[in-house]
């Protein structure tokens, strides 16, 4: 079994050498780039998380008759997770994929 | 259709008319519905005629099939690891289906089902569902230190661990207003500007002359719009993997 591992990450090796596969990447994010790529998905990381607050604040603030206090709480975090989603997608987290 | 009187009316192309004349319409079976079936017959038989022959020397169908199927394979592993190959097949069918549903909707007189939120959410919720089943079945009660980051105090974790759970109900809708934004933006870009082409085109020898860079807009965006097609798909298909990532390895 060793050996036929072995023998296909010789293989594969060689594909990368001869440029029939990709080079393995380094991060294993493997999201496509591009300016208008990164900014628009930063952009709906940010609303969606924020739509996500709102809507638990709202939901929560109906069902126990709070007012608006949950609502202004859960907002608060929703932006919070926001830029959390933001920071994701800037630093991907390393390690083994 | 496309220039009714003076007015552009660019998002007519986006709404639902029932097929299959009066047992269509008592249903509710709507060209969506008819396409998504078109694009589940298409994969099928992709898929089966391209396995049929198991040629050495595979043929352009054979070909097709093998590289969607490596394709998708390379990505589950990659992104998961050993334990990717117990989803492929969920990502396969994933990743065919909206793949099939952008290109589809990108030929004439096509609908594009992948430009509605109800259907890119579904999917998404889909996505988060089975990923939460996963985490859960994987590590039982201990999966919800997921939102617990490792090494923060009592106090902070209290704060954090809402933060979290918002961050992770996020991810449906990101995932499909991602995928509905980009498809309905391109092809409103696309009626937007062959509208032009008959505006112009009507409006005398000049007016001809000017709707030639309309067309020329439009050959370029329908190309780009191809490579839009797939790289959604792709997104999709790879998020879908990092989340199920995330739930067989915690942190």
């Amino acid at each position: 079994m060793a050996d036929r591992d072995d023998f296909e990450r010789r293989l594969q090796e060689a594909r990368v050498r001869q440029g029939l596969d990709a080079a393995p990447k380094g991060h294993g994010g493997g999201l496509p780039g591009g300016a208008w790529g990164i900014g628009f998905r930063i952009g709906v990381e940010l609303v969606s998380a924020l739509i996500v607050g709102l809507a638990i604040g709202w939901a929560l603030d109906r069902w126990l008759g709070t007012g608006p206090w949950l609502l202004m709480l859960f907002v608060v975090l929703g932006v919070a997770a926001g830029v959390l989603n933001v920071y994701r997608v800037a630093m991907p987290r390393s390690g083994p994929r | 259709m496309a220039a009714e009187g003076k007015a552009i009316d660019a998002l007519s192309q986006f709404a639902l008319t029932p097929v299959l004349g009066k047992v269509g319409a008592s249903v509710g079976f709507t060209q969506s519905n008819a396409f998504m079936l078109l694009a589940v017959g298409l994969i099928t038989a992709l898929m089966i005629s391209g396995t049929a022959r198991r040629a050495i020397i595979p043929g352009r169908l054979q070909a097709l099939a093998e590289a969607a199927y490596e394709f998708v394979y390379e990505m589950a592993t990659g992104q998961i690891g050993e334990e990717g190959k117990r989803y492929f097949p969920f990502i396969f069918s994933l990743f065919m289906f909206v793949l099939f549903g952008n290109l589809l909707g990108l030929l004439p007189y096509a609908f594009t089902y992948t430009s509605h939120i109800a259907v890119t959410f579904t999917l998404a919720v889909i996505v988060i569902v089975l990923v939460t089943a996963v985490g859960i079945a994987i590590h039982g009660w201990h999966w919800f230190s997921y939102f617990k980051p490792p090494g923060l105090s009592p106090l902070l974790a209290v704060l954090v661990a809402p933060i979290e759970v918002i961050s992770y109900l996020s991810r449906p809708i990101s995932l499909s207003v991602r995928l509905f934004a980009n498809m309905v933006a391109g092809h409103v870009m696309l009626k937007v500007f062959a509208s032009f082409v008959v505006m112009l085109g009507t409006a005398g020898f000049l007016g001809f002359l000017g709707a030639l860079a309309p067309i020329a807009i439009n050959v370029a965006l329908v190309g780009f719009e191809f490579l839009v097609a797939f790289l959604q798909a792709y997104v999709f298909a790879v998020l879908t993997s990092i989340y199920l990532h995330d739930a067989v390895h915690l942190h």
